[in-house]
């Protein structure tokens, strides 16, 4: 019984709620008219869009950065990738690559600037991280009216220039990773292999990456900075990587999730990314100072599978639209319980 | 050579102001707009948005940084008018039947509020922020969802279609202007809203009385070092409360002035941008997270509704595009608060660092943890 109390504590009383909501829900869906086939294939693959720019919180949580709120700088790096892979009109899985590898380009020089300026500013990191995502964003807006790209496919068609709110990557890499491998199951149920496949190889990276020397020093200087320079890791080297490296999988999971979606949302698109991905961290279990692959690999199927059943099975069960306002006070919840919890494992 | 050393720490101090002057200056021109015509503006917008602003002042003053969650006041403003305007109670009359129905409630939003940052202390801009996300969640919900279902509204042209929920947008004709136009004065060519003006003055005493009194030196000292505030025997998290229900109070009324100058109401949206309008306000009258006056406030404001006013237009006479001076001021909006946290974290780690040294220099042992804990802060 003492255990069963002591796991719930650990455990958090939000995430035990949001784990049975999910779990009513995927159990009354049949009896309100949902397939629960479909919906489950829907979970996977909107786990599989989402899960690289959840992981993308980790790197920076472990080394004492706290959550990325600056992720939309990310996400900005994965936007140049693909639209310049699109501007150079390579298509197929080729274009994808194209995409991640000149995003990762970016998005390293970007993460390594946006490390130093956090070093700057340690114990403000988070609401300066949030404002410098935000300008980021805005300044972008600017350049995507100005910056000289002129495929038909990408501008205004009237005016020339000047790229579209949205860009469908039809044509060019829709669905590369999802149609890879994709296993079938009657009319409804799609396993999405290729995207699920490549999230499992960027885990894996991470995972192994954390527990080389560079990543150990990382978590060393996130439990305990005073120690880490005691056995002489150099603290700011260690939190510039862990930007650098939260950047770049933002930039990669923003391709991944729009080769899966079908569009690129640009301009204001990126302004609140950051918080969905840092919500469904937290709901994984990550505390704002630790987060493991598992936080990622639960939090994002939670997560997802809660935006996923809420509208259909709250919809036809309520006949009304409650489901943004449950997505709003269930994510936001999340973060604020996060942030008022007074860790063990802190400092 | 000092002089030179100190115009430079002016200059690094006001960093932010300064940024403003100089692009307000090459923006104006290219606007079009006369003087006399932003003169104008800027009078209307001060009455407008001065009340939002100072209520960020008391946070301030007890340490809590900038209180993004008096977007939580907003939205008690906005049921009140919601009320009033379902009432039908027009003009001054429905702007204090807003506010007597928002005190309540902006006083029960504060306290949660105060509660919440008091969990997370050195975090609380962070938190504020997301109590902000979180409420608006739980104010959609009364709005748009028990409001002419268990709620019960009067009119039925406020409501949605459907039968419940308030529309997206609500007229405010009954209360519209009802304070500027109380005293509306009129000198040479420019409009002055006196009545507005007052009330905004009265708060201003309030807040140098209010400095002056034992719970507002109380607040300061919090504000100051919340370790020796406890062992002076202050009550930091009662004291800390106060300074946020105050505020969110003030926010309440401030937006509900904001919206009688607006004449609409933007019922899921309006008070969207409210703690960011006001946080950006602030920081570019120069104001920093642990310090802010009067001055910074009404500074603030006038240079950034400037900026805020005349770039979508220099921007479409510039670039040919109203949208690229819609992202600018956005971008300049957003880029400020982050550049003000930034210099202002960067300054207390440089003063951290030359207090460690000067005690380092003094020898003893001793001093070391001293140093260490201004070196956190």
């Amino acid at each position: 019984m003492l255990k069963v109390k002591e796991f719930i504590r650990d455990f958090g009383w939000p995430r035990l709620i949001i784990f049975f909501f999910l779990v009513f829900m995927f159990i009354a869906a049949p009896f309100v008219g949902v397939r629960l086939d479909a919906s489950f294939s829907d979970v996977l693959n909107r786990f599989g869009m989402n899960a690289i720019m959840v992981l993308a919180m980790v790197p920076m949580v472990q080394s004492g950065c706290g959550l990325n709120f600056g992720l939309p700088l990310g996400i900005i790096s994965g936007l140049l990738g693909a639209t310049i892979s699109i501007q150079l009109g390579v298509t197929g899985f080729g274009g994808f690559l194209i995409a991640v590898f000149i995003a990762l380009f970016f998005a390293s020089i970007l993460g390594w600037l946006y490390g130093l300026l956090l070093n700057k500013v340690k114990g403000e990191e988070m609401t300066i991280a949030m404002y410098v995502g935000f300008a980021s964003v805005m300044f972008m807006s600017i350049m995507w009216l100005v910056l000289p790209y002129n495929s038909p496919n990408m501008v205004w068609g009237y005016a020339g220039k000047g790229l579209r709110t949205t860009i469908t990557v039809e044509g060019y890499w829709l669905r590369v990773l999802n149609n890879f491998l994709a296993i079938k199951f009657g009319e409804f149920f799609v396993i999405p292999t290729g995207l699920l496949l490549f999230v499992a190889l960027c885990v894996l990276i991470v995972y192994v990456f954390m527990r080389t020397k560079t990543g150990t020093a990382m978590t060393a200087v996130g439990s305990n900075p005073d120690f880490a320079r005691a056995s002489g890791v150099s603290v700011d080297r260690m939190r510039a990587i862990s930007v650098m490296l939260s950047t770049m999988l933002g930039a990669v999971g923003i391709i991944v999730y729009e080769q899966s979606f079908g569009f690129i949302q640009l301009y204001t698109g990126p302004l609140y990314m950051a918080f969905p991905a840092v919500a469904a961290i937290l709901i994984g279990g990550a505390s704002v100072n630790k987060a493991s692959m598992l936080n990622v690999l639960v939090g994002t199927f939670l997560f997802q599978g809660l935006l996923t059943m809420t509208p259909s099975v709250i919809n036809s069960l309520l006949q009304n639209d409650m489901s943004e306002v449950i997505r709003i006070v269930v994510s936001n919840g999340m973060i604020l319980y996060a942030l008022t919890r007074k860790t063990k494992v802190s400092k | 050579m000092s002089g030179k050393n100190k115009l430079g720490r002016v200059l690094a101090d006001n960093a932010v102001v300064i940024l403003f002057i100089l692009l307000s200056v090459i923006a104006i021109p290219f606007s079009g707009f006369s003087v006399q015509n932003i003169l104008q503006e800027m009078f209307t917008r001060l009455g407008r948005n001065s009340f939002l602003v100072l209520a960020l002042l008391l946070p301030i003053y007890a340490g809590m940084g900038l209180n993004f969650g008096m977007t939580l006041g907003a939205m008690a403003g906005q049921i009140g008018l919601i009320m009033a305007i379902d009432w039908g109670i027009a003009g001054w009359r429905g702007l204090v039947f807003a506010a007597l129905v928002g005190t309540p409630l902006s006083i029960l939003l504060g306290w949660i509020c105060g509660a919440v940052m008091n969990r997370a202390k050195g975090r609380e801009m962070v938190t504020g922020y997301i109590l902000a996300f979180f409420m608006n969640g739980v104010y959609m919900f009364l709005v748009l969802f028990t409001m002419g279902a268990v709620i019960p509204v009067r009119s039925a042209t406020i409501l949605l279609t459907r039968g419940y929920g308030i529309r997206n947008t609500l007229n405010l004709d009954l209360v519209r202007a009802s304070l500027d136009k109380l005293l509306m004065l009129r000198i040479g060519p420019f409009f002055i809203p006196v009545a507005t003006y007052l009330v905004i003055a009265v708060l201003c005493v309030f807040i140098v009385w209010f400095k002056k009194t034992k719970l507002g030196q109380d607040m300061r000292a919090v504000g100051h070092d919340l370790v020796v505030a406890d062992s002076a025997g202050i009550p930091v998290e009662r004291t800390r409360i106060i300074a946020v229900v105050i505020s969110t109070v003030l926010a309440c009324y401030g937006q509900i002035i904001f919206l009688q100058n607006m004449g609409n109401m933007a019922t899921y949206n309006a008070h969207d941008q409210t703690g960011f309008f006001a946080v950006a306000a602030i920081l570019v009258g120069g104001a920093s997270v642990k310090k802010a006056s009067l001055l910074n406030a009404f500074l603030g404001i006038f240079l950034l509704h400037l900026m805020f006013y005349v770039s979508p237009r220099a921007g479409q006479n510039l670039f040919g595009s109203a949208m690229i001076g819609e992202y600018f001021r956005q971008f300049v909006g957003y880029g400020v608060i982050a550049l003000s946290l930034v210099l202002y974290a960067w300054k207390t780690r440089r003063d951290a660092v030359f207090a460690r040294e000067v005690l380092k220099n003094n020898g003893s042992s001793g001093h070391s943890d001293a140093a260490k804990e201004g070196a956190a802060k």
